[in-house]
């Protein structure tokens, strides 16, 4: 079943088409992968699905209900989240904090806002930041933690959330090689054991390989290909695309 | 809480109350500092741990006035009538009149306020950055010339209102601890509010609003409710004062935009954005560089205090307590990153 449903979805700026006629799904409770060259409108579709903009054309479903219309925080209060590409977290608080702060705000009332976090709220913080591997750092400010770390607490953050959904661009652009291999045991994780779906833009071929169910391949804004890792691995269009044939 | 700090409250109330009866001399400057402390903790409520920087929360306190006064007279005469006298002719209220009024005047006056911004802030709050502190000017700007081409609150002759029949001292005692009261709630009021999610939130909406709205925060309904909270006080000062200056003009006391309105914000970032404690500490050293070169260098005033501000904004941006935050930060609980900086590795 997708949870996700994009179709003919059209998105210029000016006169650049950065995406033209794009369809799609990405199935409940799985991890999809979206591949492309530089520039070829990866990004831009997570805007369009997060509502960052309104779309030019087509429609875009979550769980069923149209959500193109929508903004930025009516859909992540749905439960559809995402990351940044380059990170964003809350830079002079310290990570604990960061955490706290992102709480499921949509599953309370509006006046529980006006409540001091409890200790279950700071375990789960806890828990989560052991993790991602970042409980001996939880009090240092996030904002002196280095780029890959803070990519760690992004994504712990969002876990922190309990999104239904979680896209994730570029997960592991920036971080140390020997880090990669436990990010992507963490995203495994987080999709087996939390039950999240994934929705993940990477560059790291090895990376998306090796835990995607099915690959989107977009360039030039068109969807190029789509399918398991290993067909979209030997299409030959995809690999014309990265090496610049196209 | 701990022995010491129930022991520090402890005298810090006892200095509030002790204050005017120590130095009955400067009760009207100390009243003043109150309103001073008063106006920093709320601007700093938007400006400090929201990120938003009002340069028109004057506005409220203008508006604060007028509207306590307004009630204060509607409740015994015609409003029109009594302002067409301007001063004039004999409008005489009881003691029982005059504290009725005030008790009503300077609460509706909060709550008239705190309406008016969560109105107003469905507009401005889709201004960010400096297109929002223009936006807030212009807003009070344009408040003070409505009001002052108003006649039915006295056009730009302004109002004046009854006067206590009691003792004169007796008024100005009453006045001090109004503001002090209304401090002192304040304070208690807004160290809950600063420890709960809430404030939180606001503090998110400060560092990236952005990345709030993504992990799904409303921030324009935190936003709308942290202006409110702030109006609702600032208008009850804003009544007080009109109780205190007696008589009052809509451009110089009520909508005076580059003396309070700057001022609010000059004390804020002499004491340090974002902190609990800043707004107060600032304005407490600024009341007394206002009474020492109001005083002593009559005529350079405005320069001294022109200097301060470019001072402060070029070289001390944080403030004191920002500035002590930088240097001890293990005060604040902060803790620092230690020697060992390695990546932890994740429990396997």
């Amino acid at each position: 079943m997708s949870i996700i449903e994009v179709s003919g979805v059209s998105k210029s700026y000016g006169g650049v088409k950065a995406n033209h006629d794009i369809s799609m799904s990405v199935e409940k409770g799985g991890i999809t992968g979206l591949i492309g060259p530089n520039g070829s409108g990866k990004t831009t579709l997570f805007n369009s699905i997060v509502g960052y903009h309104p779309i030019d054309k087509g429609s875009i479903k979550f769980e069923g209900k149209e959500i193109s219309r929508m903004q930025v925080p009516q859909i992540a209060r749905l439960g559809l989240l995402r990351t940044f590409q380059q990170t964003r977290i809350y830079s002079a608080m310290n990570c604990v904090d960061n955490m706290l702060i992102s709480l499921p705000i949509r599953k309370m009332r509006f006046m529980d806002n006006f409540k001091r976090n409890t200790p279950e709220d700071h375990e789960r913080a806890d828990r989560l930041l052991e993790f991602v591997g970042l409980y001996e750092k939880r009090f240092l400010r996030a904002g002196s933690l280095s780029f890959g770390q803070q990519k760690l607490l992004e994504f712990a953050m969002a876990l922190m959330n309990e999104p239904t959904v979680l896209l994730l661009d570029e997960p592991t652009a920036g971080i140390n090689p020997t880090l990669i291999n436990g990010l992507i045991d963490r995203l495994k994780r987080a999709n087996s054991e939390f039950g999240i779906t994934l929705f993940i833009i990477e560059h790291n071929m090895r990376v998306i390989m090796n835990m995607a169910d099915s690959i989107y391949c977009l360039a030039h804004g068109e969807m190029l290909a789509s399918g398991s890792a290993d067909e979209v691995q030997n299409d030959q269009r995809v690999i014309d695309a990265y090496l610049g044939a196209h | 809480m701990s022995m010491q700090k129930t022991g520090f409250y402890g005298v810090l109330l006892a200095i509030i109350v002790a204050a005017p009866f120590l130095f009955p001399d400067f009760s009207t400057q100390l009243a003043t500092l109150w309103l001073f402390i008063i106006v920093a903790m709320t601007w700093d409520m938007t400006g400090g741990q929201m990120g938003y920087n009002s340069l028109g929360n004057i506005f409220f306190y203008g508006t604060g006035m007028y509207v306590a006064a307004v009630i204060a007279i509607a409740l015994v005469y015609d409003v029109g009538e009594y302002t067409g006298a301007a001063g004039g002719g004999r409008y005489d209220f009881t003691n029982q009149q005059y504290i009725t009024g005030f008790l009503l005047g300077t609460l509706g006056a909060g709550v008239f306020c705190a309406v008016s911004a969560f109105i107003l802030g469905y507009v401005l709050f889709g201004l960010r950055g400096p297109y929002f502190a223009i936006g807030t000017l212009g807003m009070a700007i344009a408040a003070g010339e409505l009001v002052s081409n108003w006649d039915w609150v006295g056009g730009g002759q302004g109002i004046t209102l009854p006067v206590y029949a009691g003792d004169f001292d007796q008024t100005k005692l009453f006045i001090y601890f109004a503001f002090a009261i209304v401090g002192v709630i304040l304070f208690i009021f807004l160290k809950w509010l600063y420890s709960t999610r809430f404030g939180a939130a606001i503090n998110a909406v400060r560092d990236d609003e952005e990345k709030a709205e993504a992990m799904g925060l409303q921030t324009l309904k935190y936003k709308l409710v942290t202006w409110s909270l702030s109006a609702f006080f600032i208008g009850m000062v804003g009544g007080i004062s009109a109780f205190q200056l007696i008589s009052f003009e809509p451009l110089e006391s009520a909508y005076q935009t580059i003396n309070l309105g700057i001022f609010m914000v000059v004390c804020v970032l002499l004491g340090g954005k974002g902190t609990l404690w800043g707004p107060i500490v600032g304005a407490i050293m600024f009341q007394i560089f206002k009474e020492v070169t109001w005083n002593y260098f009559l005529g350079w005033q405005w320069v001294a205090l022109g200097a301060l501000i470019v001072v402060t904004v070029v070289y001390f941006q944080d403030g004191l307590m920002g500035w002590l935050m930088h240097k001890k930060p293990e005060w604040f609980g902060v803790r620092v990153e230690s020697k060992d900086d390695t990546v932890a590795e994740p429990a396997e």
